[in-house]
């Protein structure tokens, strides 16, 4: 991003601090804050019986005619080119129908890469795909094999001969941090923060401290593999894919293989498990130029190594946090800046000094982030991206602080809480973090706790409690459309490209949708998972929900006006203008004259019309660069370190959040515990191993690299506050990601309680702890 | 020979390289089974052989020539849904639903494995039969079937709940 950007995104943020509030959205409350009927309640998720009995679909379990099968080959070398390709054994092998390389992949463009200004922008890598014999990183993809049967395409595949001549590589992340770049901008923030001095205050505060944390790259680890199945239809192209940005994706190709919007269909309703690592790819590229070259549909499900190789993960970082407080516990100084890996061709900041700039004021405050570049596959989100690992350095700093001052660490946070934003000064639409650290500390019972670490001992296990807080920015993206159909028989139908990859999406815009139209909720129908439907944004920055929301209160509005004109004069609701009725009991009744009301059915009947159908956008997204709006967290934890092994076995984590309103506390609980239970991951076990000799990854298994199994995984107590945001559609903030944040900080934190020894390193394995 | 899939007798693929997990999601359309390393870490692809647990990637089919496999097709549908399916749903012990058939297919031979007296590393009294199944033990004895979106704990209750059940 750019320095232009900064100043574009700073003066819309100052005009829009001159704009009152209810001019802009979220100005006024959205009225179903006050008036829940299925939002909020308790439900089972709508696909659970699918899902359950193996019947919801995955994009590679479409069955097709003359289907053939593709298997992928990894380049072994990190930089080079290739000397020597001999396919000709490949290509007389049994079932073969295509060996596909760089001599006869068709020429394709570049992937406009991910981006803020750009919504179908999509792309991870601007690398060329399959385009020449240049290799730019390990395990870049050299050649696919197509054949009627899996088990031929991958026996083809081991006969291909391909030699290289290998390049130095750029591959220490030591080495190459000399040669640092500093972004002007990390997403939509000013890079570089730097208010009075803060270094000065540093050294002459009576309190301090001052470390580095570091933190290695980790894989999204999806269960389901990446896949898709694909079929050409003369200039039309079908997709079905496993991807967490249907519409997105169809406009890309679309561009990519020069082909009309509307001839690009990607269906992709069930993702088993994205977690960021579900956008587009070179896989997807490959089969599709595939598909075409053989003249058959192609499914090409990537090996679980294969995912490692080509789907980057979360970038590995070197983070200095500094912190400086004055004899009261005042923060006076806040230094958060570091190193991450982002090559030039990728486009993914990890935005780990985010959480830093919103959770805590301090006279001086001095943020920046510095990308390193290596020969890698590209680096992406994964959940919570930035704030995982950010909240790690962060708040395990704050602790150290605490403990060095003889204070115990949840007053100190309190002490610090900010009553604007920090860095912009914009009020909060909501913040109640305060109350959830006591409502938290309270059923984990902190005040067991002994301040003093290493002193509490059952038989070869030493007990610790620690505890750390999350966050996560709220986001609302522009560019959500939501299709609502009324029918003559007074149900309803919601149509958008979203899809299902685990967050509920599907149940609790239903419900959303029952409240909103005065239905019940099985009147209502999801319709979702497709690019021909109305374009949902991706599935990101934990913003889909909220998106969504706003675009089909947006569609409500539209409907009631539709409604009314189609009603005419002879109803109850005559001389009532769109803003004097609203939706109740399946139907139309006025504000103040509840009694004059017409059902969706007698408006349908009269009028002659099998159905009624409108689409909206949401509003501009405004209310988020007008007020500061965060989620966060406080996150406790109990463990035992074995006194003989160093291993640590995690017994109690409780997640107190205040995310506003909870729209299906069954499916949010379940979001909240997911997260953290791959915090358990990020702070314990999770790890992708980088040789920095080779450039190549070293454990590219599930068996190598270890995600929690159930036994890693104790009972996870989580509440939140529940209290509405005024500023956001339904009160609600996204809560896909912040369950991961602070979780790590929590169990370091509690580590250090247990023994006294600080590890700053993730993950905390045992080794560090003997 | 042939192999009985959900009571139905399937041949057993020429092709000897074929995977039990490939025969049934590739050949025979059953895409309950899922796939997610192909390598025997996850447990996705559990489905049960002669009322045991196997990973059928790691399994060839011709190797299940004259036994009995059941996939969660097998073991009920949506609209008849076998106990532990039914209790997966109410303690929403799944997010995505991907590792979720093998979850239930690993379950339902682990529930016969502690009715018949298998211990486990974590029983104490190797020679009780049945193992009285605690939370623990159930998490010990899941623990080859991942789930990364952490549906662990309702998992775990779905499961103890159906094995009350079956205790009662």
């Amino acid at each position: 991003m750019s320095r232009v950007q900064n100043v574009v995104v700073g003066s819309v943020r100052t005009a829009l601090g001159w704009v009152p509030a209810q001019w802009l959205p979220g100005g006024t409350p959205d009225p179903l804050i006050e008036r829940r009927a299925a939002i909020g309640r308790q439900a089972s998720r709508l696909d659970g019986p699918q899902k359950v009995a193996g019947e919801a679909r995955f994009a590679a379990e479409v069955a097709m005619d003359r289907l053939v099968y593709a298997t992928l080959v990894h380049s072994p070398v990190t930089r080079g080119r290739i000397t020597r390709l001999d396919t000709a054994a490949a290509e007389a092998a049994p079932g073969v129908t295509l060996v596909m390389t760089h001599r006869n992949m068709p020429r394709l463009g570049t992937l406009p890469l991910i981006g803020v200004s750009d919504l179908t922008a999509v792309g991870n890598s601007s690398l060329p795909i399959m385009q020449d014999g240049e290799i730019r990183y390990n395990g870049q993809v050299v050649a696919l094999v197509l054949a009627d049967t899996q088990e031929q395409a991958d026996h083809a595949a081991g006969l291909i001969e391909l030699d290289y001549a290998a390049e130095t590589a750029r591959t220490r992340f030591a080495e190459a941090k000399a040669g640092a770049r500093t972004p002007a901008s990390i997403l939509i923030d000013k890079n570089h923060v730097s208010i009075g001095n803060a270094e000065r205050e540093l050294a002459s505060a009576p309190y301090r401290v001052d470390y580095l944390y570091r933190t290695p790259g980790q894989n999204h680890n999806a269960i389901e593999l990446h896949a898709l199945t694909v079929a050409w239809q003369g200039e039309q192209l079908l997709v079905h894919d496993a991807t967490q940005m249907v519409a997105a994706s169809a406009a890309a190709l679309a561009k990519l293989f020069g082909l009309k919007k509307d001839d690009v269909r990607v269906l992709s309703p069930f993702v088993g498990g994205g977690f960021g690592g579900k956008g587009l790819w070179d896989h997807q590229i490959l089969a599709i130029a595939a598909a075409r070259l053989a003249g058959r549909p192609v499914r090409l499900a990537l090996s679980r190594e294969g995912v490692y190789r080509i789907i980057g993960g979360r970038s590995p970082t070197e983070q200095r946090v500094a912190i400086a407080a004055d004899a009261q516990g005042q923060f006076t100084a806040l230094v958060h800046t570091g190193y991450s890996v982002m090559p030039p061709y990728g486009a993914c900041p990890e935005q780990y000094t985010m959480g830093t700039r919103s959770l805590y004021r301090a006279r001086s405050v001095e943020i920046v982030q510095r990308h390193i570049d290596l020969d890698i596959v590209p680096n992406t989100f994964m959940r919570a991206p930035g704030e995982a690992i950010g909240t790690f350095a962060l708040e395990s700093a704050v602790d150290e602080l605490a403990h060095a001052m003889g204070v115990d660490p949840i007053e100190l946070r309190l002490r610090n809480l900010p009553e604007r934003h920090p860095i912009s000064g914009a009020p909060f639409s909501q913040h109640a973090l305060g109350q959830a650290y006591r409502d938290g500390a309270g059923r984990f019972g902190w005040e067991r706790r002994k301040a003093e670490p290493g002193t509490r001992r059952e038989g070869e296990w030493l007990i610790g409690l620690g505890c750390a807080t999350g966050s996560f920015p709220y986001a609302r993206m522009p560019g959500a459309n939501v299709r609502l159909t009324l029918h003559a028989d007074g149900t309803a139908t919601v149509s958008c490209s979203a899809q299902e990859m685990g967050m509920g999406t599907a149940t609790v815009q239903v419900q959303h949708a029952a409240d909103r139209l005065g239905l019940p909720i099985d009147a209502i129908t999801f319709e979702m998972g497709d690019s021909a439907l109305p374009a949902a944004p991706m599935a990101g920055g934990s913003c889909q929900t909220a998106s969504i929301a706003g675009a089909m209160a947006a569609a409500a509005d539209k409907l009631i006006g539709e409604l009314l004109r189609l009603a005419g004069n002879d109803t109850p609701l005559a001389g009532l203008r769109a803003g004097e009725v609203r939706f109740a009991d399946a139907g139309i009744a006025g504000i103040a004259a509840p009694a004059r009301h017409e059902t969706f059915r007698s408006i349908l009947a009269r009028a002659g019309r099998e159905t009624v159908s409108v689409t909206a956008a949401g509003s501009m997204p405004l209310e988020f660069l007008k007020f500061a709006m965060h989620s966060s967290s406080a996150i406790f934890c109990a463990l035992r370190v074995s006194g003989v092994t160093g291993e640590v076995r995690v017994d109690r984590l409780l997640g107190s959040f205040d995310c506003g309103t909870i729209l299906n506390p069954m499916t949010a609980a379940s979001q909240f515990r997911g997260g953290m239970i791959m915090g358990l991951g990020l702070a314990l076990t999770e790890e992708t191993l980088f040789d920095e000799r080779s450039g190549r990854i070293m454990n590219a298994t599930l068996a190598d690299y270890h995600v929690p199994a159930h036994l890693d995984v104790p009972e996870i107590d989580v509440m939140w506050t529940g209290i509405p945001d005024p500023r956001s559609p339904l009160g609600a903030r996204g809560i896909g990601e912040i369950g991961i944040t602070g979780v790590a900080a929590a169990v370091a934190n509690a580590v250090f309680n247990a023994t006294g020894k600080r590890v700053r390193e993730l993950p905390i394995t045992l080794d560090k702890l003997l | 020979m042939a192999i009985m899939i959900n009571g139905a007798a399937v041949a057993a693929p020429g092709d000897a390289r074929v995977s039990l997990l490939d025969l049934l999601r590739e050949q025979l359309h059953l895409t309950g089974t899922k796939v997610g390393c192909n390598q025997g870490a996850c447990g996705a692809c559990t489905v049960l052989v002669d009322g045991e647990r196997v990973l059928s990637c790691l399994t060839l089919a011709v190797q299940a020539d004259g036994r009995s496999v059941t996939t969660i097709e097998g073991l009920g549908s949506a609209e008849s849904p076998h106990p532990l399916q039914a209790a997966f749903i109410k303690h929403d012990g799944f997010q995505c639903g991907y590792c979720t058939p093998g979850q239930i297919c690993a379950a339902a031979a682990m529930l016969r494995e502690a009715e018949a007296g298998m211990p486990s590393y974590l029983t104490a009294d190797l020679t009780a039969a049945p193992v009285l199944l605690s939370r623990d033990e159930v998490r010990e004895r899941m623990s080859g079937n991942l789930c990364r979106c952490g549906a662990h704990n309702g998992i775990v209750d779905a499961i103890l709940e159906v094995a009350a059940e079956h205790a009662a």
